[in-house]
C-alpha cells in the first residue's frame, strides 16, 4: 500500500565508526530503515546500541573521531528529488539548509541544549533567519507564533526569557518550538521525554502527536522507553550494539516479537499492569563494552536460544521474513 | 507512645510523624530570610518491619528530602522520626550527633547513580569494607571475608574485590552499592531511585535482587522512585507525594486498582503502557507543579484538579482513612469514582 509514495528518509546499510587510539568502535553497523511521511518511526534500544549516533549520522553532526564509513541516507526533498546526505560535505551550504530546514532535531536534555546566555527568543529567531530571508520583526513574530503553537502561555513575554527561567516541561516545549520554527518535514526526537516527569511526559507526547497531525510531518522517535514507543510509533526498529535486530509494525513488535532480544526485553520490563511483587524474567549479563564486541551475533552471549557453532561464529543479516517485517536472527532465516 | 496502636498491627519499624523540612530563602546583603521552600510539609507515615513502602511523586515533590531526613543526613525542621532499635524507640530527628553513628548501622542507603556514588580510587574491598572499618568491626582478615560474602550475596564474584569500579558495568556497580549498604546488617534500607539510571534489561535484575535480599535478610525498604511500574513491582504499600505532602497511602494493589486521590489517578494514567493496543485516553494534567516556596491556598493540587470545588480552594484537606490502611487527603475522596489502570482487575 505504500508503493505509491516514496519514503521521506531512507537509510541504507549505514555504518558509522569511531576511530580512537584504543581501537575502532562500530557505533552503527549496517542500519537500514525507512521513515514515511506523516508517520512515526520508533527506534528503541538500550544505551550503547547506536540509536543516537544514527540520528547524528542523519544530520551529519557526528563528532570526531567518528565517521560515516559506508551506506546511504536518502532524503526526499520537497520537490521530490532524492539527496544522499552521506555524499554531502558536513558543513556545505546544502547540508546546513537541510539541518534545521528539512530535518528538525529535539535533544534529550533541554537544559544543556539551550544557550544560557541568550534568550529563548534569540535562539528561535536565529533559526528562523538562518533558513528564511525574513527581517528581524517578522522572525520575532514567527518565533512568538512557534512558542504559541507548542502551548507556551504568554509567548510574547516568554520569548524574552532565558532558558533557566523556564521549567523542565516549558523548556522542552521551547526546544520543540525551535525545531519546528522552520517547518521541517522530519522531526528527529532523541529521547525527548527522558529527563521529564511522567505527567510532563504525557503533555509533551500529546503535543508531538497534535503537531504531527496538524503539519503532517514524520517523526523519528529515539527512546529506550518501550511504553513511549507503544504509545507513539507506527513502525519500530529495535537496535542492539549498533545493529538493527528487528523491524516492523508497532503492533507486531509488541504482540508477536520474533528476535530473542525483543522478546526478552519486552518480558523484562516492569509493567504498571502486572501483579505486584512478582519476579521479572531477566536478560542475563550486561551489554558488552563496544571494544570487546562478541564475535558472531552480538546478542548470542545473553541469548537463551543461541546455537553453539553458529550464533557465535557468523553474523546473521537483517532479512525480510514477510509481512513487512525484518529480523536478523538465524532462527528466522531460510 | 507508638506502642499502643502498633501492638495491633505488625511491628512498626519506623514511624514518621509530622515531618517538616523548610529551606530558608535568603536574599540581600544581610542574607535576610524572606521565605521558605517547604520541601517536606507535614509528612506522616509508618513502615512495618520487613515490608516495602514506596514514596512516589514528580521531581521536586520532596521524596528525596524525606528520605534524607529519615536518615538524618539533613536535620528536619520539625517532626518525629521514630525508629525502633533493639527494643527501644529512638527519635532520629532529635538524637544528639554523638549517638547517630551507632544508629547508622540500623539504616543504610542505596543511591541513584552508580557512577558517581562509588569512589573511583577505591577498590571494591575498600568500598564495601569501609562501613565495617568505620564501625570498627573485625580485623583486616575478617573484613575481607565479610566483603567476599557480601559480594557473593549480591551476585558478584569475590575474586573481583581488588578491582576498581571503572571495570564494572552500571548494573554491577549498583550491586556494589547494594553490598556496601548491607555491610552492617541494617534493618532499614532507603533506596533512592536505585534503578532509574540503569538500562531496561538490567533494571529487572536489580529489582529481583532487591526482592531476593529482602526475603533472605528480612530487610525493610523505603523505596523512593518516580517510575510507577517499578514501584508496583517492588512495594507492598505506596505513598504518593505532591509538593511536600503525602496525598495518598495505600496497599499497592489497592492504589493501582482504586485510586482515591485525583492526583494519583492522573499519575497512573500518564504512565505510557508498553502495549500499542492500549493507547488509552490519558488524563493530561494542565499547568505546572505548584511552587513549594509559594504554595496555593487550600489543597495544593486544586489548580490542576478537574474535580476541584470551592472547598478545595479554601481548606487544606486532612488525611482520612477511608479503607483499612488506605489514607487520602482529599475533600472529595469518598464521592469521586476515579479511573484505575486499565485491565488491572483482570490480571
Amino acid at each position: 500500500m505504500r508503493n505509491d509514495t516514496k519514503p521521506l528518509l531512507s537509510v541504507k546499510n549505514l555504518k558509522t565508526c569511531f576511530f580512537q587510539d584504543e581501537g575502532t568502535t562500530e557505533a552503527v553497523n549496517g542500519a537500514s530503515f525507512d521513515v514515511w511521511p506523516g508517520k512515526t518511526l520508533g527506534i528503541v534500544g538500550e544505551s550503547g546500541c547506536g540509536k543516537s549516533v544514527t540520528a547524528q549520522s542523519i544530520l551529519r553532526i557526528v563528532d570526531d573521531p567518528g565517521r560515516i564509513v559506508e551506506g546511504e541516507i536518502l532524503l526526499t526533498r520537497a520537490d521530490g528529488t532524492q539527496t544522499d546526505l552521506v555524499k554531502l560535505k558536513r558543513n556545505s551550504r546544502e547540508m546546513r539548509a537541510i539541518r534545521g530546514g528539512d530535518i528538525g532535531l529535539i535533544f534529550q536534555e533541554p537544559m544543556t541544549s539551550f544557550s544560557p546566555v541568550h534568550t529563548v527568543g534569540t535562539q528561535i529567531i536565529e533559526a528562523v533567519r538562518l533558513h528564511n530571508t525574513v527581517g528581524k520583526k517578522e522572525a520575532r513574530r514567527r518565533g512568538i507564533e512557534a512558542l504559541r503553537s507548542v502551548g507556551i502561555p504568554k509567548p510574547e513575554r516568554r520569548i524574552d526569557e532565558y532558558s533557566f527561567e523556564l521549567s523542565g516541561g516549558l523548556r522542552q516545549r521551547a526546544m520543540i518550538a525551535v525545531a519546528l520554527s522552520c517547518d521541517p518535514r522530519l522531526l528527529i526526537a532523541d529521547e525527548p521525554t527522558t529527563a521529564l516527569d511522567v505527567t510532563t511526559q504525557a503533555q509533551i507526547l500529546d503535543l508531538l502527536r497534535k503537531l504531527q497531525q496538524e503539519r503532517g510531518m514524520a517523526i523519528m522517535l529515539i527512546t529506550h522507553n518501550l511504553g513511549v514507543v507503544a504509545e507513539m510509533a507506527d513502525d519500530v526498529v529495535v537496535m542492539y550494539l549498533g545493529r538493527v535486530v528487528e523491524e516492523g509494525n508497532v503492533d507486531d513488535i509488541f504482540h508477536d516479537p520474533r528476535h530473542p532480544y525483543t522478546k526478552a526485553l519486552l518480558k523484562s520490563i516492569p509493567s504498571i499492569e502486572s501483579p505486584p511483587r512478582v519476579k521479572l524474567p531477566t536478560i542475563s549479563g550486561s551489554i558488552p563494552h563496544p571494544y570487546n564486541r562478541p564475535k558472531g551475533c552480538p546478542f548470542h552471549p545473553r541469548c537463551v536460544s543461541a546455537t553453539a557453532g553458529r550464533c557465535d561464529a557468523e553474523e546473521p543479516l537483517l532479512q525480510d521474513v514477510g509481512g513487512g517485517r525484518k529480523v536478523s536472527c538465524f532462527l528466522h532465516q531460510r | 507512645m507508638t506502642n499502643g496502636d502498633a501492638g495491633l498491627k505488625k511491628t512498626v519499624l519506623l514511624d514518621v510523624k509530622g515531618l517538616k523540612k523548610y529551606f530558608p530563602i535568603r536574599r540581600g546583603f544581610l542574607q535576610k530570610t524572606i521565605g521558605h521552600v517547604k520541601a517536606v510539609d507535614d509528612v506522616t507515615f509508618f513502615l512495618n518491619q520487613g515490608e516495602t513502602l514506596s514514596l512516589v511523586g514528580e521531581s521536586g515533590c520532596g521524596k528525596t528530602t524525606t528520605s534524607r531526613c529519615i536518615l538524618r543526613a539533613i536535620t528536619p525542621t520539625a517532626g518525629e522520626v521514630l525508629l525502633s532499635a533493639d527494643g527501644e524507640i529512638l527519635d532520629v530527628a532529635t538524637l544528639p550527633k554523638n549517638r547517630l553513628r551507632s544508629l547508622r548501622c540500623q539504616m543504610q542507603m542505596i543511591f541513584q547513580d552508580p557512577f558517581s556514588s562509588l569512589n573511583p580510587r577505591m577498590t571494591l574491598l575498600d568500598i564495601v569494607g569501609e562501613p565495617l572499618l568505620v564501625h570498627g568491626e573485625g580485623n583486616a582478615q575478617e573484613r575481607t571475608d565479610r566483603v567476599a560474602e557480601l559480594l557473593r550475596l549480591v551476585g558478584l564474584r569475590p575474586e573481583y574485590m581488588r578491582r576498581y569500579p571503572h571495570a564494572f558495568s552500571g548494573g554491577q556497580r549498583q550491586r556494589i552499592g547494594i553490598a556496601r549498604a548491607l555491610a552492617l546488617n541494617p534493618r532499614l534500607v532507603v533506596a533512592d531511585e536505585p534503578v532509574s539510571a540503569l538500562d531496561v534489561s538490567v533494571q529487572a535484575q536489580i529489582l529481583n535482587l532487591l526482592l531476593d535480599l529482602q526475603e533472605k535478610l528480612g530487610l525493610t525498604y523505603l523505596f523512593v522512585a518516580h517510575d510507577l511500574s517499578v514501584v508496583k513491582h517492588i512495594s507492598e504499600r505506596v505513598a504518593v507525594m505532591y509538593v511536600g505532602r503525602i496525598v495518598e497511602t495505600a496497599p499497592t494493589e489497592e492504589l493501582f486498582a482504586s485510586p482515591k486521590h485525583p492526583y494519583t489517578e492522573a499519575l497512573l494514567s500518564a504512565v505510557p503502557k508498553p502495549d500499542p493496543r492500549l493507547r488509552s485516553e490519558r488524563i493530561v494534567l494542565q499547568g505546572e507543579v505548584a511552587d513549594p516556596a509559594n504554595t496555593p491556598p487550600g489543597c495544593y493540587f486544586h489548580p490542576r484538579c478537574s474535580y476541584a470545588e470551592a472547598v478545595c480552594r479554601e481548606m487544606t484537606p486532612v488525611q482520612e482513612e477511608i479503607a483499612p490502611n488506605h489514607f487520602v487527603s482529599c475533600h472529595r475522596a469518598r464521592e469521586l469514582s476515579l479511573r484505575c489502570v486499565a485491565r488491572c482487575s483482570t490480571v
